[in-house]
């Protein structure tokens, strides 16, 4: 039984947050500190003719302007290969190519996508910069910039990366069954294109680096409001050519990542080597017009999908087509691209499946992982299939829902394919219809149905839409913890797992309480920083619960293990011992005990302590924990809306959802994450996409134009849980980070279909504006009255 | 250039400086009085992380230049923390509420909230998102924001 996991204790992170005495990197000042500010691309394609700095250099307080020729030494920033690696047995499976791409720190040649960096001023200040910056003239000549990325991958398409042969920069195909034969012997087949656009993850606090070089430990030390300082510490490695352990990365206080503030960005490898070439530390805060435009982005798929079904609602196969428009570069490989093709048949049984994918370049800031990174896609995808197929059988879309479902029976299940780690696609644990069962509740289904009726002939518009996803969370390859006990009794943990606001501190001290025996309070979290514990990963993927927390625990019971021995001799007893509250004793005489100050004095060295005969001083232990697999979250959810047909506004008037992310740690966080989750996904559904013009242009380069939900867009959200532990860890934990904001669009797309209906309108273009929404219903309408007049 | 001497009162302590014009009230704080908690995270007047009171009225310090604020009172983040460390009714709502989660936004909100919760003793649910609509947080989904404020005015939850 655990004291402390599945406890709603309050964040330890609070106070400092609420006190304005948080430490973010725009709060770090140095002595002597300088400020960056960035030149960066107007164009999307050009050829660099000429950059003049004279005039830029001769303001007062300017330290240096430098340009790509300055940096030469510097090597360009390539895919990350921790995250490109496939497995061999996967390789095998589904025949990947993945072109090698990069990007100069600085543009060298030409520039590829709008707000590349080209210059960098350094100044006294970041006013001095700022003028500096503008006073930077740098020349191009245009070339043809390639936007639509069915444009970038036909043959005779100018290049974006010049030493590929196409702008198609990796592809592959995965497949299981015989798709072949299920459309042949189909009642029907469907034909559907669904697109998701592309996403900001929009952090309320912006990309920001700070950083000097350490004279006396000749230690390059930077901070990065990053979702993965290791990743930097050994980018930086290798683009400087330095050893690792001769950098130290501190992620402080983020103000939220989402999936973009993972990777590594030029600025965090320019402002390093500059501190260092300068003598003089630089701290670099991007704006939000920069955010904009250079932090990276995500999402934006296009799918062609063909799907066969029999009269009874079975979906026999699926084939889909389809393309991610990747930007100038792409960083992560196959990581959203295969997550999306391993996702699709989420909480269904079908069969025959085909998937092939490419993805291409195009003149855009790069693309890469955002809350659910390929997942909220093909969600999308598939639970517009299942309202298709509905309205097309004329049956309530649970209906083909229940049809298709994997059973609770069916546990362990096998999708036939494999996961981007190597290992089978197999289920875990969870029972989807009872979710589905569980949401029909929740909402009053039924009643609803009824009430829809009434409302409809009122004229007004108001309908449900329903989606679910499988989430594959927690991938590996591994997380450590390092837990060490101090002469006074204090347990310090030291994880290698940043948090961005998802309560680490206050977590993972929960599950170590339990593994320790000790109260959270006598337990401070270490987290953020690469040198407490020499290898690390990061906070994505709805990961760190799985790996951290499974590391802690055992890091935990490695140490509860070597504590217990020392008690033992401390106390001169043969007898089993426990532990509670860092009170240790034998169960039958608990008024002899020792606690924790004395086992962490015992464990002094020499004789300093009183340690058995032969034990090593000091009480210190580190795990590393690698998960055979990823575990398998799930999660069914229901949207209400209303639709106004004469403005195309949707106006959300209800949200629920059943989930279940195996044991629970801190349901209050949890809660938490699902809420805060489903607001973004509602962003996407509704508001939320960047638009660039035809020739490349950003024309969403403020939060006038970029929409992010407010408090009037998001309603609070009825929850209702299951809890399906994961056979994959021994706390049988799965992710739930990312959840939230997987199945927002299909719900709520399909909620504006029902309520539209009869009018047949197809949602399968995200995000549904007023104007999109008017569009589609005028062409219905226009439709609708030709059938009646032929 | 020219710098200019203005004189105001923050969190209850007269201050003077000879600060450049164009200096940003945000920057003014963050940098010269080394105010930290109050945040920046638009710098065009939408997200409302920078918001502070000014004479008793939440305004965006992002949208103000330090010397529009000569002889003014301001009040920022943290003065909202008790002599003795304890957090005020508000912050102590929205740690119960778990209204927060990385923090960033939260001094934004608390700042509007002070001025909101104030001159409204008794807000409908309706009123408080209403209050809270200019402030943007990409985190919490706004639902615990919106509980914590139906606690420091006492209304069942």
């Amino acid at each position: 039984m655990h004291k402390y996991i599945g406890k709603s204790m309050q964040r330890k992170e609070d106070y400092r947050l609420l006190t304005g005495t948080g430490m973010f990197v725009g709060d770090i000042s140095l002595t002597n500190m300088s400020e960056a500010v960035f030149v960066r691309s107007p164009h999307a394609h050009a050829k660099i003719v000429d950059i003049n700095i004279e005039a830029a250099k001769a303001i007062e307080g300017v330290y240096g302007i430098f340009t790509a020729k300055d940096i030469e030494d510097i090597k360009p920033l390539t895919q990350f290969e921790s995250h490109c690696f496939l497995p061999p047995n996967l390789v095998e499976a589904i025949s990947p190519t993945i072109n090698f791409n990069y990007e100069d720190i600085l543009a060298k040649k030409k520039v590829t996508y709008v707000g590349q960096s080209v210059a960098i001023v350094v100044a006294k200040n970041r006013y001095i910069a700022e003028d500096a910056a503008d006073l930077v003239e740098v020349t191009y000549e245009p070339l043809q910039p390639l936007v639509d990325p069915y444009e970038a991958r036909k043959e005779d398409a100018p290049l974006i990366q010049e030493h590929l042969e196409n702008n198609i920069q990796s592809h592959f195909h995965v497949t299981t069954g015989n798709v072949e034969q299920a459309f042949s012997e189909a009642d029907y087949i469907i034909n559907e294109k669904i697109r998701t656009p592309r996403l900001g993850s929009n952090p309320l606090e912006t990309r920001g680096v700070v950083a000097k070089f350490d004279t006396r430990n000749q230690e390059l030390r930077v901070w990065s409001s990053s979702q993965m300082p290791y990743e930097i510490r050994s980018t930086l490695a290798h683009c400087l050519s330095l050893p690792d352990l001769s950098i130290r990365v501190t992620a402080p206080d983020v103000g939220g990542g989402f999936g973009p503030k993972g990777g590594v960005y030029p600025e965090e490898i320019l402002i390093p080597y500059l501190a260092k070439k300068i003598r003089r530390p630089i701290k670099w805060i991007e704006d939000r017009m920069e955010h904009l435009t250079s932090a990276r982005q995500s999402r934006d798929q296009i799918h062609e999908v063909k799907v066969s079904f029999k009269q009874d609602g079975t979906i026999t196969a699926i084939e889909d087509f389809f393309v991610i428009d990747s930007g100038a570069v792409n960083f992560f490989a196959l990581t959203c691209a295969y997550n999306s093709a391993y996702h699709l048949r989420g909480a269904y049984k079908i069969p025959n499946y085909d998937s092939k994918c490419e993805v291409i370049l195009t003149n855009k800031t790069p693309n890469v992982p955002f809350r659910g990174a390929g997942r909220p896609e093909v969600v999308f995808v598939m639970d517009r299939i299942i309202d298709i197929v509905a309205r097309k059988l004329k049956v309530d879309p649970i209906e083909i829902m229940k049809k298709n479902m994997i059973q609770a029976e069916d546990m362990p299940y096998d999708q036939g394919i494999l996961v981007k780690d190597g290992h089978q696609l197999i289920y875990d644990s969870g029972d989807y219809p009872d979710a589905l069962r569980k949401a029909v509740d929740l909402v009053d289904y039924e009643a609803f149905r009824k009430e829809q009726e009434e409302k409809k002939k009122e004229g007004k518009l108001v309908g449900i839409g329903i989606s679910s996803y499988v989430e594959g969370t927690g991938a590996g390859p591994y997380e450590g913890a390092h837990i060490s006990i101090d002469p006074s009794g204090h347990v310090t943990a030291y994880l290698g797992c940043t948090p961005q606001g998802q309560g680490h501190e206050t977590v993972f001290s929960q599950i170590a309480a339990d593994g320790l025996g000790v109260n959270p309070q006598n337990i401070t979290v270490r987290v953020g920083e690469t040198t407490v514990l020499p290898m690390g990963q990061g906070t994505y993927a709805s990961r760190s619960a799985v790996n951290a927390g499974s590391a802690i625990y055992e890091a935990a019971l490695k140490m509860r293990e070597k504590v217990l021995k020392i008690a033992a001799h401390l106390l001169k007893t043969d007898e089993e011992l426990v532990i509670d509250e860092g009170k240790i004793y034998a169960e039958t005489s608990p008024e002899k005990f020792v606690t924790y100050k004395d086992v962490g004095r015992a464990a002094l060295p020499a004789k300093l302590g009183n340690l058995p005969e032969g034990m090593e001083a000091s009480l210190e232990v580190t795990h590393y924990f690698a998960p055979p697999t990823v575990t398998f979250a799930a999660s069914i959810h229901m949207a209400q809306v209303e639709v106004d047909k004469e403005t195309g506004f949707v106006n959300l008037q209800n949200y629920s959802v059943v989930h279940d992310c195996g044991t629970v740690i801190n349901p209050m966080i949890v809660d938490g994450q699902v809420q805060g989750g489903i607001a973004q996904g509602i962003g996407s559904a509704l508001y939320e996409e960047i638009v660039y013009d035809q020739t490349g242009q950003l024309l969403t380069g403020t939060y006038m134009d970029y929409l992010l939900p407010t408090s009037m867009e998001v309603p609070t959200v009825e929850k209702a849980h299951q809890e399906f532990k994961s056979t994959r860890n021994r706390l049988g934990i799965k992710g739930v980070g990312e959840g939230g904001a997987i199945a927002p669009p299909a719900a709520i797309a399909n909620a504006i279909v029902d309520a539209l209906h009869p009018l047949e309108i197809k949602t399968n273009d995200l995000p549904i504006s007023p104007n999109k929404l008017r569009t589609w219903i005028k062409e219905a309408e226009a439709s609708f009255q030709a059938l009646q007049t032929n | 250039m020219d710098k200019v001497k203005i004189s105001l009162i923050v969190n209850g302590e007269k201050v003077e400086r000879d600060i450049e014009p164009r200096l940003l009230l945000t920057d003014f704080l963050r940098e010269e009085l080394f105010l930290t908690g109050t945040h920046v995270g638009c710098e065009h007047g939408v997200c409302g992380a920078c918001t502070i009171l000014l004479n008793g009225e939440a305004v965006r310090g992002c949208l103000m230049l330090a010397v529009q604020a000569d002889g003014a009172t301001i009040e920022t983040v943290e003065s909202l923390v008790g002599e003795d460390g304890q957090l005020n009714p508000l912050q102590q709502a929205f740690t119960d509420c778990h209204s927060l989660q990385c923090g960033f936004c939260t001094p934004g909100f608390l700042m509007t909230l002070t001025q909101f919760t104030k001159e409204n003793p008794n807000p409908s649910e309706e009123e408080i998102r209403e209050a809270i609509s200019g402030n943007l947080c990409r985190c919490t989904g706004y639902a615990n924001i919106v509980k914590a404020v139906k606690q420091v005015t006492h209304q069942t939850l």
